[in-house]
């Protein structure tokens, strides 16, 4: 018996001991030489693999990263400051500078705005509903609901709410990194350019269909009236195929344009409320 | 008009089979071979095929319910399918706790970890099976004697199956002329009168059974055919070449889980290959090992093994064996 | 032995419940709204303007490409306007607006009822005919047929193949124009054959059809070259490829067409279209449409006006049921739902199918049990399950080479699967991905 135990030790160990030398001989054999500061830089990067950069996830970006001359245009949307900093000082390279971003819904089309014409039953797929037909309203532009951008968003940031059909995003999750901007076959959601406190101000359709076809299809949706173009003194705000269109880069949220819009396509969140409605309107009504 | 058009993308109407009627067609297909096991091995039979079903359909409820938190879908019969074809592949004085283990492990390890129906890789009824004849090698082969057994469970009378007594009389020499002499004849062979596990006694019920699933399409005919006329074509060649050493094609389909494999257990749909020329691969792969096994392996039977491994060869027959395309290639005739 | 295509298929109820029915012609409508964009290719460009009067049978739209073709007024009255309607696409397409006032044809149509055997015309002439009567494949796909009547240079079509199959449930058009116009379809037959130099033509009709076999084939005797093959039924015998391997046995290779194995197919509706047009002077401006479904007080088979609404036939097949659910242009098998009932009819509308509610919903889908029933009865021999777990995982390299294009969404795969699983849905987006990815790196 003890022999059984000393023989199965013996020859076991010597199997390990060879396996190891075997393994070990081609190790240093087939060695690849890879910068070190790959390693360091991937593991100074979110790792979330969003693919947000334009790369099929961390690693080869943290490969570019090291590769560049220049960095400034390559940008990792989730990461923040500080963590490109980080990479930045591992690589002794300059950063360039990032504009934080976030995902904006421009849809409006809640079941109340915009009725319901027709019951869609099939794959439960965005890309599917959209190439069969308009969808299950009379708006052929708007969201159709079945969450291709939901299903995207890697960090929990984008839900479809039950009530309207819509997806909302959660500003503090969203990363901007694409990812439903580029799942959405309707180009509904767009990186708009985040502001202090996440107040934003836009047009929430893409409608581009004549005023009133549109305001047919759906209440609130833009008929490209053009009147908040004209309330607007920074030229934030351009008009194209009946649909304007406020440049979030240019817009200054001085809140003109909301009360001008006839059928309140345009959304301002998060500011704090109005003193008096009236009397926003009648200066904005002066100004102009 | 009150209600909303629907809409949806072509087609608009549907064939008349769903799973569940599938599963269905599989346990109706079944139950002439559980009717004759009944008839010849009695209450056993009937109490070991209740416990395997019930516990098979239990598991895969608590799993789906508490472990994966999804809808449970015992209703569509896949799980009381498995729980069938477990208990086809004991002996009917198998105690009830062996069988509950079985069960657990056809169901837990065998189907529910690789994400329930048409993701397992590998039969879960036979999972089940060979984990207990590796764990419990005693109790999973004593065979009950036919007819005498009826009215007694685990203590029933038990013998040596046909092919035990060949495989042990071959090697120590007996010729095969004179074992046939002590094993049934080929008509109680064809009925079931032989001991043996509970669902492969009777090649007439599960031929029977077969025609049904050929005939409802549930099946196609590849498999069983391809799995047949190999085994027979081997143990052909083997007995041409020395009858007195090897047993005729005729005794090795009648006997042991063959046709029960053949038609039933290497059909299932998720480890079957998915082309005909992938399930004439695989039938063939089935019915070599099978011959091998019962030839010279250490098993009498070696069914199950054999379906298990091509399981594991399916997903690359899927890979690499495809269909012939219309128009790939040009023949003007 | 009955003559088929060799592999897959599937055999839904046929349903043909209106093949007794003769062909009623349904009175014009108030107004109508032609689409310009009814057949494959470029949309036709509109030639009238709001207010202008139109004729029965005046060009209203010019053919803009070469893949495109002429659209017809299909009454007489004013042009109300020029604008977007919602057609079968389940989108808003421009359409040319018409307030019916009178019936009034064009002086060039031949509006008399007897038959016209003899032609003088050349083969150039008769291709030119179908280009400018606006004609396109009337089985439902709708491509221009003056195009298929053009040989390429270095090919030769050796047969002319007529596609009588009807393989879609329901659907009865072709059957009964088979029975009713069936000199008229041998004179176009012959036309055909003539336009593409041919000595000989197969009419194919599925075996559910035994008398309209017997008409054409007691009519193919007067007329030489011709002959009639009953089919199999088996879905989709109709369709293009399968039918020339069912009749010749030649396979169409992978993105072909069928004149590589030196074969034309039309449908005998274009064929019947093309006599009216070669030797009537009459271009496409009414079709004949099945209407059907179970809940329908009147089914029937109509000569419709081509931008009729949908609504206008329902009418006439005794109004909308209460109970419908779901209404259908073409057959179950790879008709579109309509979203709405003032779609007009358009050239390619071979039916209008109305299914109660308990028809209209799916089932709800279960896991892929592999049961290979979709591979088995692909007619293209393709792996649907393959191509749907593809396409949803967005591997569009591998539903490429998985030979997604071959694919003719006839819908057989989505019907037979057991775990009711929208397979179609999927390959049918494989294959649009698929199709955008080859279009962006050819350029």
């Amino acid at each position: 018996m003890s022999d059984v135990v000393v023989y199965s030790i013996v020859s076991l160990s010597v199997l390990g001991t060879l396996a190891a030398i075997i393994l070990y001989i081609i190790a240093q054999k087939f060695k690849v030489y890879e910068d070190p500061r790959i390693d360091k830089v991937q593991e100074a990067l979110p790792g979330a693999n969003c693919g947000g950069c334009g790369m099929p996830g961390c690693r080869p970006f943290a490969e570019e990263l090291v590769k560049a001359d220049d960095i400034s245009e390559l940008n990792c949307p989730v990461a923040d400051n500080e963590a490109m900093g980080e990479i930045a000082k591992i690589l002794g390279k300059e950063l360039g500078e990032k504009t934080p971003l976030v995902a904006v819904v421009k849809c409006n089309g809640s079941p109340e705005h915009r009725p319901k014409t027709s019951h869609y039953e099939g794959a439960s797929e965005c890309r599917i509903a959209t190439e069969l037909y308009r969808g299950e309203s009379d708006c052929p532009y708007g969201c159709l609901g079945l969450g291709e951008c939901e299903r995207a968003c890697k960090f929990d940031a984008i839900h479809i709410n039950k009530e309207t059909g819509l997806p909302v995003v959660t500003d503090e999750k969203c990363t901007a990194c694409n990812a439903c901007v580029v799942a959405c076959p309707r180009d509904i959601i767009e990186l708009r350019k985040k502001n202090k406190k996440d107040r934003k101000v836009y047009v929430s359709c893409i409608n581009e269909d004549k005023g009133g076809i549109a305001r047919k299809s759906c209440k609130v949706a833009c008929i490209g009236c053009g009147k908040c173009v004209e309330v607007c003194q920074f030229d934030a705000i351009t008009l194209e195929n009946n649909l304007a269109y406020i440049d979030s880069y240019k817009c200054t949220l001085c809140r003109k344009c909301p009360p001008v819009c006839p059928t309140n396509a345009i959304l301002e969140e998060n500011f704090p409320p109005r003193k008096e409605k009236k009397k926003a309107g009648d200066s904005a009504a002066n100004k102009s | 008009m009150s209600k909303l058009l629907t809409v949806s993308p072509s087609p608009h109407t549907f064939g008349g089979d769903n799973v569940k009627k599938l599963m269905y067609g599989v346990i109706l297909a079944l139950l002439p071979a559980l009717a004759v096991s009944v008839y010849f091995f009695g209450i056993g039979a009937l109490v070991v095929t209740a416990v395997s079903i019930i516990s098979c359909i239990g598991f895969e409820y608590l799993i789906q319910k508490f472990l994966m938190k999804t809808e449970p879908t015992i209703s569509d019969g896949s799980a009381a399918v498995t729980g069938l074809l477990l208990a086809f592949n004991l002996p009917s004085n198998l105690p009830v706790w062996i069988i509950i283990i079985g069960a657990l492990v056809s169901i837990g390890v065998g189907k529910m970890s690789f994400g329930g129906l048409g993701n397992n890789p590998f039969n879960p009824a036979l999972v089940g099976r060979v984990f207990m004849l590796i764990s419990f090698p005693v109790q999973m082969t004593s065979w009950p004697e036919p007819v005498a057994a009826r009215t007694q469970y685990t203590d029933a009378v038990t013998g040596a199956t046909p092919l035990d007594v060949m495989k042990e009389g071959i090697a120590d020499g007996v010729p095969v002329s004179q074992l046939m002499g002590e094993v049934p004849g080929y008509l109680d062979l064809f009925i079931g009168r032989m001991g043996g596990c509970i669902g492969e006694i009777s090649a007439a019920a599960l031929i029977l059974g077969g025609i049904y699933l050929l005939v409802r399409k549930i099946i196609s005919w590849h498999i069983p055919v391809s799995i047949i006329a190999t085994i027979a074509v081997f143990t052909g060649i083997l007995w041409g070449a020395n009858p007195e050493a090897n047993a005729d094609p005729v005794f090795h389909i009648l006997t042991g889980g063959i046709l029960l494999g053949a038609i039933f257990m290497a059909t299932d749909y998720a480890t079957s290959p998915m082309t005909a020329k992938g399930m004439w691969i695989y039938g063939v792969g089935i019915g070599i090992i099978t011959v091998t096994i019962r030839v010279w392996g250490a098993y009498p039977e070696g069914m199950s093994f054999a379906i298990l491994i091509m399981n594991a060869f399916v997903p690359v027959i899927n890979k690499y064996v495809k269909p012939k395309r219309f128009g790939e290639e040009i023949k003007n005739g | 032995m009955l003559k088929t295509f060799p592999k897959g298929g599937v055999h839904p109820a046929e349903n043909k419940v209106t093949a007794s029915k003769p062909i009623e012609t349904l009175p014009v409508p108030k107004t109508v709204s032609i689409p310009v964009a009814q057949h494959l290719g470029a949309p036709s460009t509109p030639e009238v303007k709001k207010g202008d009067t139109v004729k029965a049978g005046q060009l209203i739209a010019k053919s803009s490409a070469f893949v495109s073709t002429n659209i017809h007024s299909s009454v007489s009255g004013k042009v109300l306007k020029v604008d977007k309607v919602t057609d079968t696409s389940g989108y808003r397409q421009t359409a040319v607006v018409i307030q019916v006032e009178g019936d009034e044809w064009d002086e060039s149509i031949d509006t008399g009822k007897e038959l016209k055997k003899d032609t003088g015309l050349t083969g150039e002439e008769i291709r030119n005919k179908t280009l400018e009567a606006g004609i396109v494949g009337l089985g439902g796909a709708t491509f221009p047929s003056h195009i298929k009547l053009s040989v390429p240079k270095g090919k030769k079509a050796e047969v002319l193949i007529i596609n009588g199959a009807e393989c879609e449930p329901y659907l009865t058009a072709d059957h009964r124009l088979m029975l009713e116009k069936g000199e008229e379809l041998m004179v176009g037959i012959r036309l055909l054959m003539k336009a593409l130099d041919v000595e000989k033509a197969m009419i194919g009709i599925e075996n559910n059809k035994p008398d309209a076999i017997e008409h054409l084939s007691s009519l193919a005797g007067k007329y030489k070259g011709v002959s009639v093959h009953p089919l199999k039924v088996m879905y989709p015998q109709g369709a293009e490829k399968q039918l020339i391997k069912a009749l010749i046995n030649r396979e169409v290779p992978s993105g072909g067409l069928p004149i590589d194995v030196g074969t034309v197919v039309h449908n005998v509706g274009t064929a019947v279209a093309v006599y009216e047009a070669v030797q009537k002077n009459k271009p496409l401006i009414e079709r004949v449409v099945t209407v059907s479904g179970e809940s329908l007080k009147n089914p029937g088979n109509f000569m419709v006006r081509i931008g009729t609404p949908v609504s206008e036939l329902i009418e006439a097949a005794g109004g909308l049921p209460d109970d419908t659910g779901k209404i259908i242009s073409g057959g179950p098998m790879m008709g579109k739902a309509l979203n709405s009932l003032e779609v007009p009819i358009a050239k390619g509308t071979s039916g209008i199918l109305v299914f109660p509610e308990n028809k209209a919903k799916r089932d709800k889908p279960q896991n892929c049990i592999r049961c290979a029933k979709c591979v088995s009865i692909c007619p293209m021999g393709l792996e649907p399950y393959l191509l749907r777990s593809a396409s949803e995982r967005e591997m569009w390299e591998m539903v490429e080479n998985e030979r997604v294009m071959d694919c003719m969404e006839c819908g057989s795969c989505s019907y037979i699967c057991p775990s009711r699983l929208p397979l179609l849905d999927y390959i049918r987006l494989g294959k649009s991905t698929v199709s955008k990815i080859i279009r962006s790196r050819k350029q």
